[in-house]
C-alpha cells in the first residue's frame, strides 16, 4: 500500500475514535462542560493534561530546534517540564481546595475585585489565542504534506472535528479525547524513535541510546561524534551553547514560571475530584510528558548524525544531487529543504560556514526523520496522525478556556449574573464556535508574528498569573491593590521590552543592548521579580485583606473538605 | 474547623512549607544548578558516555522532576492523614 493511502486509513480512523468519544462523553451541564464534572481520574488527567500541554510545536517543531541548538536546547527542555513540580507543589492542590472554574475565578474572589477578574480574563484570552492560532497552522502544514491536500480544506478539516467534540462534549469531551491523543501522540514519537536508535546505536531506549557508541564498530560515543562533525562544519560544539549563562538561566526561569500560569494547564487540575488527585495527576502528567522530552533530545541528536551523514556523505565531502534520496526531493517541494549549488559541481554539501549550500528547515528533524532513516510507510502515516493528534488536543484545550473565560468570567460575573446554567452552556457553546472559527482564520491566514508573540504568552503568565496566584495562596494578607498593582507592572514592563525588541526596533535586538544579557524570551523572569516587589510595596502602604478573605485562603491550605468545583 | 485546633494547623502549614522548601532546593540544584551555573565543571566529569553537566541539562533534570512531585504526594498523603484533614 502506498504512504497516502496509509496515511489516509491511520488519520480517519483516529478522526473516527475522536468523534466517538465526543458522542459517548456529551456534556449536560456548565459543571459538565467547564470542569468535566470534577470526576476525572488521575490517570487519565494526567494524559489528558499531557496532551493539552504538548502542542503541535512540541511534537514537530522541539527536536529540530534542539538539533539545531544543541546544549542550548536545554532550555526548552528543563523550562517545559519543571514548571509542573511548582504546579504541583504550589499551585494546583490549593487551586482544587478553592473550587473554582477558572484562573479569572480565583483571582477576582481571592482579590475580592472585579478588576483583578477583568485583568485577569484579557490575559487569559489573550495568551489563549496567541497559542492556538500556531496550532491550526500546525494541523494545516501536516494535512498539506502527507496528504496532500490544500492548506485551507486541512485548517477547515481540523476545524470542523475541533469544533464538533468541542462544542459537544466541553471539558468533558475533551478530556477523553485528549486521554486518546496522547495514545496516538506518544505511540507515533516513540516507534520511529527507537527505530532509529537502534539503527544508529543498537539501543532499544532512545535514552540510553543517546551516551552509545555507535553501531558502526567505530567504538566512538554519539556525543562525541556530533561534537567532531559539528566542529569540523564550522558549527558550535554540540554539548555546549552559544548563549549566555545568565540567559540560558533566565529563559529557562521564564518558561518554567510561564508553564506554571498558563491558564489551560492550571484549569485541568480542577477536573479531579480531590487534592489528593489533584497532586497525583500533577504527577502523572509530567511522568507521561517526560516520555517525549527525554526522548526528543535523544532523537535531535540521532536525526542530527544521519542527516549530516546523508547530505555530507561517509567522508564528509558531499554527496551527488542526482542520485539524492527521495525524501530531499519531496521535502524540497514544501520549501522546508532547499539545494543551492553555488559552486555548480552538483554536489551537496552541508555545513555552518560559507561551504554551506544546504537550507534546512528545523521542523524537518521530526516529519522526515521516518523517511531520513527508511522507516516503512506506516511508520509515515502514523507520525502524521500523532502531528495532527498533538495540534487538535492542545487547540481544543485553549478554546475551552477562551469560552469560558466568556461565558462564565465575563457574562455569568460581570454581565448577567442571573443567567440560568442552561443558558450559560448555550453561550460557552457559543463563544467556543466563534472562537474556532477565529483560530481557523489565523490558521489559513498565519499573521507573521505568531513566533514572536509566543515569548509573549510565557512571559505574559509568568509576569501576571504567576505572581497573583502564588501570593493568593501563601500570603494571607495580601491585598487587591497590591495584586493588581503587581499584575499591571509586571505585564507592562514586559510586553514593554519583548514589543520594543521583537516589534518596534527588531535590529537592535542583540545580547549588547539587553538588560543585563536577558533576551526578550527570558524577560518574563525579570517581569516577574517586578511583580512580586510592586505588590509587596504597594501592600505595605494599603490595609491588609479583609478577615473573610483571610479565613478563606487559610482553608484552601488543607484538604478535608474539597467539595466539586462549584460557581457558588 | 477540619483541625483539633490552632497549634494543629499552625503545625501542620509549617511543616507543608518546610516540605517545599526542602523540595524546591533540590529542583533548584538539578536544573539550575548542575544544568546550567556548574554545567562548565560537571561536563569534565564522564557518565555513561554523556558529559555529566549535559545530561542533567537535557535528560537528569527531568527524572528528578518526575520524582519530586510523586515524594511531595505520598509525604503529604501521610501528613494529611496525621493531622486528620485529609479527604474521606
Amino acid at each position: 500500500m502506498d504512504v497516502q493511502l496509509l496515511t489516509f486509513i491511520i488519520v480517519g480512523a483516529t478522526f473516527a475514535l475522536y468523534i466517538a468519544i465526543a458522542v459517548w462523553a456529551r456534556a449536560g451541564s456548565t459543571n459538565d462542560f467547564y470542569v468535566a464534572g470534577g470526576g476525572v481520574p488521575p490517570v487519565l488527567n494526567g494524559m489528558a493534561t499531557a496532551a493539552d500541554w504538548m502542542s503541535a510545536a512540541s511534537f514537530i517543531s522541539m527536536a529540530g530546534l534542539i538539533s539545531f541548538m544543541g546544549y542550548d536546547g536545554a532550555v526548552y527542555l528543563m523550562g517545559w517540564t519543571g514548571g509542573y513540580v511548582l504546579l504541583a507543589l504550589c499551585l494546583a492542590p490549593y487551586l482544587r481546595k478553592f473550587g473554582k472554574f477558572t484562573v479569572p475565578d480565583f483571582i477576582g474572589d481571592r482579590y475580592y475585585s472585579q478588576t483583578a477578574r477583568t485583568v485577569a480574563v484579557f490575559c487569559a484570552i489573550f495568551v489563549c489565542f496567541t497559542y492556538v492560532a500556531g496550532q491550526m497552522r500546525g494541523v494545516g502544514v501536516v494535512f498539506s504534506r502527507f496528504l496532500e491536500v490544500d492548506i485551507v480544506v486541512g485548517v477547515v478539516i481540523g476545524m470542523v472535528i475541533v469544533f464538533f467534540y468541542t462544542v459537544l462534549g466541553g471539558m468533558k469531551g475533551i478530556t477523553y479525547t485528549q486521554v486518546a491523543q496522547f495514545c496516538v501522540m506518544i505511540f507515533a514519537y516513540i516507534v520511529p524513535a527507537v527505530f532509529i536508535s537502534i539503527m544508529v546505536t543498537g539501543h532499544i531506549l532512545p535514552q540510553t541510546g543517546f551516551g552509545a557508541t555507535l553501531a558502526d564498530g567505530s567504538g566512538m560515543h554519539i556525543l562525541q561524534k556530533l561534537d567532531n562533525l559539528s566542529v569540523e562544519l564550522g558549527f558550535h560544539e554540540y554539548t555546549s551553547g552559544t548563549k549566555s549563562t545568565i540567559d540560558v538561566f533566565f529563559i529557562t526561569f521564564a518558561l518554567m514560571v510561564g508553564t506554571a500560569g498558563l491558564p489551560h494547564v492550571i484549569v485541568r487540575f480542577f477536573t479531579v475530584p480531590k487534592v489528593h488527585d489533584a497532586r497525583k495527576s500533577a504527577g502523572y502528567a509530567l511522568a507521561f510528558i517526560a516520555i517525549l522530552y527525554t526522548t526528543a533530545p535523544s532523537l535531535a541528536a540521532f536525526a542530527r548524525v544521519n542527516m549530516i551523514e546523508t547530505i555530507n556523505g561517509p567522508e564528509l565531502t558531499g554527496t551527488s544531487y542526482e542520485q539524492a534520496p527521495s525524501w530531499i526531493k519531496n521535502w524540497e517541494q514544501t520549501g522546508l529543504i532547499e539545494f543551492n549549488d553555488k559552486n555548480g559541481d552538483g554536489v551537496m554539501f552541508y555545513s555552518g560556514d560559507e561551504r554551506n549550500e544546504m537550507k534546512v528547515d528545523r521542523d524537518i528533524m521530526v516529519l522526515a526523520n521516518p523517511e531520513i532513516a527508511n522507516l516503512p510507510a506506516w511508520v509515515i502515516a502514523l507520525v502524521a496522525a500523532g502531528g495532527v493528534a498533538a495540534a487538535l488536543s492542545t487547540s481544543a484545550g485553549l478554546l475551552l478556556v477562551i469560552s469560558t473565560s466568556v461565558s462564565h468570567d465575563l457574562l455569568k460575573r460581570n454581565f448577567a449574573p442571573n443567567i440560568t446554567d442552561k443558558s450559560e452552556l448555550f453561550y460557552a457553546r457559543l463563544a467556543a464556535g466563534v472562537a474556532i472559527v477565529i483560530a481557523g482564520y489565523f490558521g489559513i491566514n498565519p499573521p507573521g508574528f505568531v513566533a514572536q508573540v509566543v515569548a509573549f504568552a510565557f512571559g505574559l503568565a509568568a509576569s501576571s498569573f504567576f505572581p497573583a496566584i502564588i501570593m493568593g495562596i501563601f500570603s494571607k494578607r495580601m491585598n487587591d491593590k497590591g495584586a493588581i498593582a503587581g499584575m499591571v507592572a509586571g505585564i507592562a514592563f514586559t510586553a514593554a521590552y519583548i514589543i520594543y525588541f521583537k516589534f518596534v526596533n527588531p535590529a537592535a535586538n542583540v545580547p549588547e543592548n539587553w538588560w543585563f544579557g536577558i533576551s526578550p524570551e527570558g524577560i518574563g523572569t525579570l517581569g516577574m521579580m517586578v511583580n512580586f516587589l510592586v505588590a509587596f510595596i504597594v501592600f505595605k502602604f494599603t490595609d491588609e485583606a479583609p478577615e473573610e478573605i483571610q479565613e478563606l485562603v487559610e482553608s484552601i491550605r488543607y484538604p478535608k473538605g474539597a467539595g466539586e468545583a462549584s460557581a457558588h | 474547623m477540619a483541625f483539633r485546633n490552632d497549634d494543629d494547623k499552625k503545625a501542620y502549614w509549617k511543616e507543608n512549607l518546610s516540605l517545599l522548601a526542602k523540595l524546591l532546593v533540590v529542583w533548584f540544584a538539578v536544573s539550575f544548578g548542575a544544568g546550567i551555573l556548574f554545567v562548565d565543571v560537571l561536563n569534565n566529569i564522564h557518565f555513561f558516555g554523556f558529559k555529566l553537566g549535559f545530561w542533567f541539562a537535557q535528560q537528569g533534570s527531568i527524572y528528578v522532576f518526575v520524582a519530586l512531585i510523586f515524594v511531595y504526594m505520598s509525604k503529604m498523603k501521610a501528613m494529611d492523614k496525621r493531622y486528620g484533614v485529609n479527604e474521606e
